[in-house]
């Protein structure tokens, strides 16, 4: 599981900067999971731990941690893809009540 | 080897010396040739390279991108509808500072459908961030390539290097093709500091707040502020290797002139025909060629177009409402300076039409019988 913790990077002069755009940490702090309308909660009883939704997820806020899947609601913006692809539909959407 | 070639094989040419990595394209005519020849030396093993055949300009952009990031050298081509298809992309690989070298060839925008050249396409993408080069013969056009990758590499930039539709894209002239060794003895391989791999992972051209964003594209004018220099210094290794330079500009009977053309491209050419005419006339008349035009060579500019006392600037191009694209830049490069001589701006050869040394000593004419323009743009050659 890769540290999604990690700090904000902010540079204080154009020099420190590299000229090409890339990793300056803004897909870790900018944290999309308020955009989140329904959230993915997964059904341990139904789960078959076989990996299908981790694969699909597109963000990918789908973490496997001792074989189960965990959702990382920080990233997840509630597409439902997995849910739409979990053979064994234990993965609903629940509407965010905030 | 000297061989007779056509302008499009010579890009092709210039990419294959250059070891060219990864191509990818769409064909439109007055390009097709290009691609075609790359495709062929892919196809038999006379380059090492990946061609992708894309369905559209945008996709073959965005695949030199994604090739660019993954440090291979990338090349392409297109022309007119194709590069303003390109353009968003054209942003991506210079806003993320992919230094991919792509051949444009010069020709005029539809509506009415034209295959014939003119400039409005490549200067259309004028403030992409990409650098451009005007190529008037086809020798020019092998020779600009390969400068282009040592340049664009150096300073993580892509470059276009532009030709005139059928008066260079088709026409067959003597090119001395040089030898693969000297080549590679002056470009050598492709290796950026950053790139995508899997030993090093990074995220390209993410998400950037206000907080970045002013400072990548200050470092993007500072990177293209060092590229005059980086090319005098590039043509003049250039010579030392294959004996032919590759300035900023080409000035031809500068020195001693009263009288100058601005010119660019194959019209470029056409004018040095001109000043001699006009100097067996009695006019010490010169042409500067503008070879580079991003950056714009302000310093050079200036220093040769000061010692003239009347200027004439010759565009194949128009900017609605403004004037000649040229026109408007070298203006722009003497504005405030007391020594600077009046400047004619003259608009020529849109669509292809063609530009003659009659029409150069009719331009020389009206510049030399007026003290100042009589109008803002001067038309030469249209039916009015």
């Amino acid at each position: 599981m890769k540290d999604k913790k990690a700090t904000k990077i902010v540079f204080k002069s154009a020099d420190e900067m590299p000229a090409m755009v890339i990793s300056i940490g803004s897909q870790t702090h900018n944290k999309t999971g308020a955009w989140r309308n329904i959230r993915p909660e997964v059904d341990r009883s139904r789960c078959l731990k076989c990996g299908i939704c981790w694969k699909f997820c597109p963000e990918p806020s789908i973490d496997i941690v001792d074989d189960w899947p965990v959702v990382d609601y920080d990233f997840c913006k509630g597409c439902g893809i997995c849910a739409e692809e979990c053979p064994a539909k234990c993965i609903v959407m629940v509407e965010e009540q905030k | 080897m000297k061989k007779v070639i056509m302008g499009n094989h010579a890009l092709s040419y210039g990419a294959m010396l250059s070891r060219t990595r990864v191509i990818a394209a769409y064909p439109i005519t007055p390009q097709t040739q290009v691609v075609e020849l790359l495709s062929e030396m892919c196809a038999d093993g006379t380059l090492d390279a990946t061609f992708i055949k894309v369905e559209s300009e945008h996709s073959a952009m965005a695949s030199c991108i994604g090739a660019s990031v993954a440090g291979a050298r990338t090349f392409t081509a297109t022309s007119a509808q194709g590069l303003a298809l390109m353009h968003e992309m054209l942003h991506w690989a210079s806003g993320g500072r992919h230094p991919v070298v792509m051949g444009n060839i010069n020709r005029s925008m539809a509506p009415g459908w034209s295959i014939w050249t003119d400039q409005n396409d490549s200067l259309s993408e004028r403030d992409t961030g990409w650098m451009q080069y005007y190529c008037s013969s086809n020798q020019e056009v092998l020779d600009t390539v390969i400068q282009a990758f040592k340049v664009s590499e150096a300073l993580m930039i892509p470059a276009m290097v532009v030709l005139d539709a059928f008066a260079l894209s088709h026409t067959y002239e003597v090119v001395d093709v040089p030898d693969q060794k000297a080549v590679d003895r002056y470009l050598p391989p492709f290796a950026p500091e950053i790139r995508l791999t899997p030993s090093d992972p990074h995220a390209f051209g993410g998400l950037t707040s206000p907080e970045h964003y002013f400072e990548l594209r200050y470092k993007l004018q500072k990177d293209m502020e060092k590229a005059p220099a980086l090319i005098e210094e590039t043509g003049r290794d250039f010579e030392k290797a294959f004996g032919r330079p590759l300035g900023l500009v080409d000035a031809y009977r500068c020195d001693d002139a009263d009288f100058l053309f601005v010119t660019s491209g194959t019209a470029g050419s056409t004018a040095r025909v001109a000043v001699d005419a006009l100097r067996n006339e009695g006019v010490r008349a010169g042409n500067l060629r503008l070879r580079v035009f991003r950056p714009f060579p302000f310093a050079t500019v200036r220093k040769i177009v000061a010692r003239a006392k009347k200027v004439a600037v010759v565009d194949r191009n128009i900017s609605y409402g403004c004037h000649g694209i040229f026109f408007q830049e070298v203006k722009s490069a003497l504005y405030g300076r007391p020594q600077a001589p009046p400047l004619f701006g003259f608009i020529t050869g849109l669509g292809g039409r063609d530009i003659t040394v009659e029409h150069f000593k009719e331009m020389a004419a009206q510049t030399l019988s007026h003290d100042r323009p009589e109008e803002e743009i001067g038309w030469i050659g249209v039916k009015r």
